[in-house]
């Protein structure tokens, strides 16, 4: 499988990720090769092989359902880049 | 006078025990080296004021006759991927430059609980992702090795965690954290001539950890010496509810449980490591490492891996898919930088702030994880890439009933210089070949100093063992401290 230009730009359209038109040529070539590479994979055989999900065994661990946290409004907007009041700031999103 | 630059975290943490000198006294000498070094750009942001603070209370509390914790008056240098309260934290991205976390990682907070202090944090690879830290946004950081020709060429520190071996092979610090993804902490030792370990998947919280591929990193101690590593390796790790796949396990008394007679322990050698072309001085130390397990009393099997070679591709499926979907939290909204081109609408500030926020190779790596992610290629690539992953670590449970231990290179060279590897980022991927497989199994491992290369630059032994065996890897580690006689520093040219 290799991808074209389109294909670049809709990757980084799906990744919000801007990219120029000279970006796209670029990463062309340079996904090609690493998806070139990687394709060996598609020698091994997995028969009967289940996709790994855990390294180590470990069971997921529940908790009550109960408030552990919170009450830290302050905290959660410190690093905003804009904010009013108690709220994150964003550009206008509905007309 | 001592130098307190010379001394490691066993012989600090004893002597201040021990009323022999003061932990303030070891916290001024170190933060007058940070600060003398600026040269090797290890540092994004130097704290003399928490190292002082830190040994201040440790000195308090030895006054008091209080008990000492296992890393009092210890100061490290912290990666700068562990969010530190109050501190600026940046994963040397762009993207988080001016962050400053309102929380501790939980395995920063167990290391100051135990009585270490913080000189700074310590520069890095962006978001952890390369291997020769020429990716931070804060600049490279330079090794203080240099070769023996008599050049003055710039080498990696090795990386991700390139601040931190540069800054211990420096003798900036006696210790350091890194994590470890693919390889971050144990090329980035062998690189440099020190010790680190990366401990079984889960031992270390990743809490508070920026994240990078969250089924591959782990944190792990870096230092000089195998003991430091045990030392530090106890005071970081511990069940942490706050992270989901942390081992609700006891932590075991590593540094009291070193013993390097490795009677009855049967150390595999893996033919697939012993590529076509392997580096001429790298096979050497790989013998003499054989030689020094014999003589410790450890037998020694031939073993086989046989899927080794898809180790690489699979991690770069693996790793950037976890990473595209780890990162999509930087939108610049809730932290960080935010980029919002005039009239942009919401979908026009992410897309802007991303591209300005993050390196080439952080775009390069989520755009990765984005395709192998997409609708129509996700059994292609990532299903079948978690299925080679169970089928390397397959290769290493039929490994372990032939032996205990596994000893190979912990990379197939020796430093390379910074700019030579980065025009094609495949060159620099197979930089973990040896790496990347352990980490793939979620298996403890370590490299420690092996020898030199023609050029005197070091080399790195690693030693692979089973899950949870951390204290047979640090014995095997000690053994070969023991016995290669490394004592060979950089020169102090900065």
């Amino acid at each position: 499988m290799s991808v074209d230009k389109d294909t670049v730009n809709k990757i980084a359209r799906l990744s919000r990720i801007a990219i120029s038109d000279a970006e796209a040529d670029k990463m062309v070539g340079e996904l090609n090769g690493i998806l070139a590479w990687v394709e060996q994979l598609g020698e091994v055989d997995v028969t009967g092989v289940e996709p790994m999900t855990a390294v180590i065994a470990n069971k997921l661990r529940l908790r009550d359902d109960v408030v552990t946290d919170g009450d830290v409004r302050d905290k959660v907007l410190a690093n905003a880049p804009a904010k009013e009041g108690s709220f994150f700031g964003v550009p206008k999103v509905i007309e | 006078m001592t130098d307190f630059s010379r001394l490691g975290v066993a012989a600090i943490r004893d002597g201040v025990a021990k009323g022999e000198f003061k932990a303030v006294e070891v916290a001024e000498a170190l933060n007058a080296r940070v600060s003398a070094a600026k040269a090797l750009n290890t540092f994004i942001v130097e704290t003399p004021e928490k190292a002082i603070e830190a040994a201040q209370s440790v000195d308090a509390d030895r006054a008091a006759g209080k008990p000492l914790g296992q890393m009092a008056g210890v100061p490290i240098g912290m990666k700068d991927l562990f969010c530190t309260e109050g501190v600026q934290t940046t994963a040397a991205s762009h993207i988080l430059e001016g962050f400053v976390p309102t929380y501790e990682s939980t395995v920063s907070a167990n290391l100051w609980k135990a009585g270490a202090g913080m000189l700074g944090k310590l520069n890095l690879d962006q978001f952890a992702m390369g291997s020769s830290n020429e990716t931070s946004y804060f600049g490279n950081v330079i090794s203080p090795w240099r070769r023996n020709d008599g050049s003055t060429a710039a080498l990696a520190p090795g990386g991700s965690s390139g601040g931190s071996s540069s800054a211990i092979a420096a003798r900036l610090c006696p210790a350091a954290t890194g994590t470890d993804t693919g390889g971050s902490i144990r090329q980035p030792a062998a690189f440099v001539g020190i010790s680190g370990i990366k401990p079984t998947y889960g031992r270390c919280s990743r809490w508070g950890v920026v994240a990078f591929a969250s089924s591959l990193d782990q944190a792990g101690p870096m230092a000089r010496d195998v003991r430091d590593c045990a030392i530090m390796l106890e005071s970081m790790a511990g069940f942490d509810p706050k992270d989901s796949t942390s081992l609700d396990l006891p932590v075991p008394a590593w540094e009291a449980g070193l013993n390097s007679d490795l009677k009855g322990k049967r150390i595999g050698i893996p033919k697939e490591y012993r590529l076509d072309g392997i580096d001429e001085d790298i096979a050497k130390m790989w013998d003499n490492g054989i030689a020094w397990l014999k003589d410790a009393g450890a037998e020694i099997v031939d073993i086989s891996l046989p899927h080794t070679k898809y180790a690489l591709p699979a991690y770069y499926i693996i790793a950037p898919a976890e990473a595209s979907s780890n990162l999509a939290r930087y939108d610049g909204v809730r932290f960080g930088l935010r980029d919002l081109p005039e009239g942009a609408g919401l979908q026009d500030m992410y897309a802007a702030t991303r591209a300005a926020g993050f390196g080439e190779e952080v775009r390069r790596r989520i755009m990765i994880g984005t395709y192998v992610l997409s609708a129509g290629f996700y059994d292609a690539y990532y299903t079948q890439a978690q299925k080679v992953r169970a089928l390397i670590a397959r290769d290493f449970d039929n490994a372990w009933a032939s032996c205990d231990l596994i000893l190979a290179p912990t990379a197939p060279s020796a430093a390379f210089g910074l700019g030579e590897k980065n025009a094609d980022p495949l060159s620099m991927y197979l930089n973990d070949v040896f790496a990347v497989p352990a980490s793939l199994a979620g298996l403890p491992a370590m490299s420690v100093p092996g020898g030199l290369s023609k050029e005197g630059l070091p080399l790195g032994l690693q030693i692979i063992g089973k899950a949870l065996d951390e204290q047979a890897v640090l014995n095997a580690g000690l053994a070969i401290e023991q016995r290669s006689g490394f004592t060979a520093e950089a020169g102090e040219w900065w």
